[in-house]
């Protein structure tokens, strides 16, 4: 049976992870869509220059593997003289890498606006700004929600890597506490039951999401 | 930085050695995936009673858990109950596990898609269920399939770096272990780490997107 005194003698330690976890999560949610929306912009912008440096990031970026892209952040700046935190170089790593795949859903959400509407909008004298800031972008946030959610489980899920990085997250706890009490088996459902407590309740919300913006097309 | 340090000829076999262990994980976690994938998929298709429902319940929870931890759990927590694995194939268990999960929802969706007036057809003419979901609905919904799946192989490629953590003999470990020699070498030998997932991925992708317009 699962050994419950392991859960409340390292409550504080599985909250702490639990609050990292989130918030390492919660910041990389916002820069990678500040990030991913600047390079879906680059990718549809009339500007060539733009166009390569957008797709460019995108596609070697959604090419190479996470813990990669944070590795640099951990080990690779510092042999340049740059040092993180763990916990900030972790959540940067987590941030560029998301941001290469927001930025596509966010360029497909932006394509599926049909582009009357943006002929339309241009020819009643809007400037190509200004265009997509009232008419292509309100309208492509609404089909891009249930995508978003799902990139939020995933970097939920991938917030994990910190743990490999020291940094503080709940997969870094659970590996401390296991190594406290010399039990893996029921901390690491217990770190389970921590990251679905997160990941569930989003996983069901958007799959309402997609069934109902299905239903209104 | 010292690039030609760094890509000394016993390093870049070193590298070529650890992507090779990269490539076998993948390609069998790849190969298992998919038959417990199309498995799975079926089972809740043809919504068999209580299998279906258990499956649907592992699938929502599987999919919902970082791979790192069912990595963790096959290689740290699994001896515990007497299983013992080695790194290998704990990295490939932890791997076909997740990816199921992952596939067998593709394999699902693309079972759907196949019209429902096919299967009556296919059943008025006289076939049986299993011989429609294997002569008609499959066929036709294992091609739809590609592009996600190819996109999902993509992540499994690069998700068999993850093992670095049970220290699995694979691409990033012997980076890992390159860059613990000198710190001079870090910068080029992840360049050159992140420039082979690349192409391997990035070929990968543009198959995947050549057989979408020859199937759309």
């Amino acid at each position: 049976m699962i050994d419950m005194s392991i859960l409340f003698d390292h409550w504080d330690m599985f909250l702490q992870g639990f609050g990292n976890t989130l918030k390492a999560s919660l910041l990389a949610l916002i820069g990678s869509f500040l990030l991913g929306t600047l390079m879906a912009v680059f990718r549809i912008a009339p500007v060539r220059p733009l166009n390569w440096l957008g797709t460019a990031y995108v596609e070697f970026i959604r090419n190479i593997p996470l813990i990669l892209v944070v590795f640099v952040f951990f080990v690779g700046l510092p042999a340049i003289g740059i040092r993180l935190e763990s916990f900030v170089a972790g959540t940067l790593g987590l941030t560029v890498y998301t941001a290469a795949f927001i930025a596509e859903t966010i360029r497909a959400g932006i394509l599926a606006v049909s582009k009357g509407q943006t002929e339309a909008a241009r020819s009643s004298g809007l400037t190509y700004v200004q265009t997509m800031r009232y008419v292509v972008l309100p309208q492509a946030i609404k089909i891009v929600i249930p995508p978003m959610g799902n990139q939020f489980i995933n970097l939920v899920k991938n917030s994990s890597v910190l743990g490999v990085i020291a940094g503080l997250d709940l997969m870094y706890f659970g590996d401390l506490i296991s190594a406290d009490t010399f039990v893996t088996f029921d901390v690491y459902i217990f770190v389970a039951v921590f990251y679905l407590i997160l990941t569930l309740p989003l996983s069901l919300l958007v799959g309402y999401l997609e069934r109902r913006l299905a239903r209104a097309r | 930085m010292d690039f030609i340090g760094a890509y000394a000829p016993s390093h870049l076999t070193f590298l070529l050695e650890g992507f090779w262990v990269t490539l076998q994980v993948a390609f069998l976690s790849i190969a298992l995936s998919f038959v417990v994938s199309v498995i799975v998929g079926v089972i809740r298709y043809a919504r068999i009673p209580v299998l279906s429902q258990v499956l649907a319940t592992a699938v929502e929870l599987v999919r919902n858990l970082p791979l790192l931890l069912i990595i963790f759990f096959t290689y740290f927590a699994l001896p515990e109950i007497g299983i013992k694995l080695d790194k290998f194939y704990a990295a490939i268990l932890a791997l076909v596990i997740f990816e199921s999960a992952m596939i067998s929802e593709i394999v699902r969706s693309g079972l759907n898609s196949i019209e429902k007036g096919q299967i009556e057809a296919a059943r008025s003419s006289g076939l049986t269920y299993m011989q429609t979901l294997w002569h008609v609905v499959l066929p036709q919904a294992l091609r739809r399939m590609v592009p996600p799946m190819v996109s999902q192989f993509i992540s499994l490629l690069k998700d068999t770096s993850l093992a670095v953590v049970i220290a699995l003999p694979e691409l990033m470990n012997h980076a890992q272990i390159i860059n613990g020699r000198n710190v001079n070498y870090v910068i080029p030998t992840f360049l050159l780490v992140a420039v082979m997932y690349f192409v391997v991925n990035y070929a990968l992708s543009i198959i995947s997107k050549r057989l979408e317009n020859r199937h759309a």
